[in-house]
């Protein structure tokens, strides 16, 4: 499993679609008038990700999210387009109240078609064999 | 919107105006559409019960989005989102009101950058997920 560590996944192209963030700020009820010329922080998200695989993790098959850090540069613009690459920054073991869990952290990394960082996101993932 | 804030008038311990969210079963069906998550747990009652929660969840990233917007809603056109941080201590379920709130603790005036503390409670006044934010100010 450790040799996971600092692997990188498939990197992800997307355009910053104006219906997509409309679609979003409705859906967490943000009626913010920046948006959608701008997109809301945490829309990056739902680009989708390339988690790099997680070898021999079958006895901890649940995964659970633990939070997020994200940093920001630029804004996310309508129309912009957006790279993303995700690595396997760390991993911990841990015995929890149920059994044993693998903390991982992922580092995402969104760079918009200037080459600019726009946002990065650690975020913890824990996972455990039994349900959430 | 109120009135844009700017980094001088702006004090330690300044409570931002709270967020209050009531989401609905629809609304984490919205969610999960608008940011590609269909785990089940957020909108399956039979598949969240089966998995021993106590029906449909929310979201985390949902609530994240909430803790972004208190601090997004108060520091107007001018401020920027540097960064910002969430962590789930608990779930939350549709039904409840959940309240956002967030306060300053921390300011630099030459660099015009705030740092809020912010939390998520449920309807019982339970804080289930907690984050700070950093956020860029304008000066008068």
């Amino acid at each position: 499993m450790y040799a996971a560590v600092g692997v990188i996944g498939e990197q992800k192209t997307a355009i910053i679609e104006r219906g997509a963030i409309i679609r979003f700020a409705e859906a967490i009820g943000d009626t913010n008038p920046a948006y959608p010329e701008v997109a809301p922080p945490t829309f990056l998200r739902s680009l989708g990700r390339a988690v790099p695989d997680l070898p021999d993790a079958g006895s901890v098959p649940r995964a659970l999210d633990g939070g997020s850090e994200w940093t920001y540069g630029p804004p996310v613009l309508a129309g912009d387009t957006v790279h993303t690459a995700t690595t396997l920054d760390s991993l911990r073991e841990r015995e929890g109240k149920m059994g044993g869990m693998v903390i991982a952290d992922y580092i995402t990394q969104y760079v918009n078609q200037h080459g600019e960082t726009v946002a990065t996101q650690r975020n913890t993932v824990i996972r455990m064999g039994v349900s959430v | 919107m109120s009135e844009q804030p700017n980094i001088h008038d702006i004090s330690i311990g300044f409570q931002l105006p709270a967020l209050v969210k009531r989401p609905t079963p629809r609304q984490l069906v919205q969610y999960a559409g608008a940011s590609g998550d269909f785990y089940e747990i957020h909108y399956d009652k039979d598949f969240a019960i089966a998995q021993g929660l106590p029906g449909v969840i929310i979201h985390g990233a949902l609530k994240s989005a909430w803790i972004a917007q208190v601090v997004t809603d108060w520091m107007g056109p001018a401020g920027s989102l540097r960064s910002f941080s969430v962590r789930y201590r608990g779930m939350d379920v549709p039904g409840d009101a959940l309240t956002c709130t967030a306060k300053v603790v921390e300011k630099d005036e030459v660099a015009g950058i705030v740092r809020c503390e912010i939390e998520l409670a449920d309807g019982a006044g339970v804080v289930t997920t907690t984050g700070e934010a950093t956020v860029g100010l304008p000066g008068r």
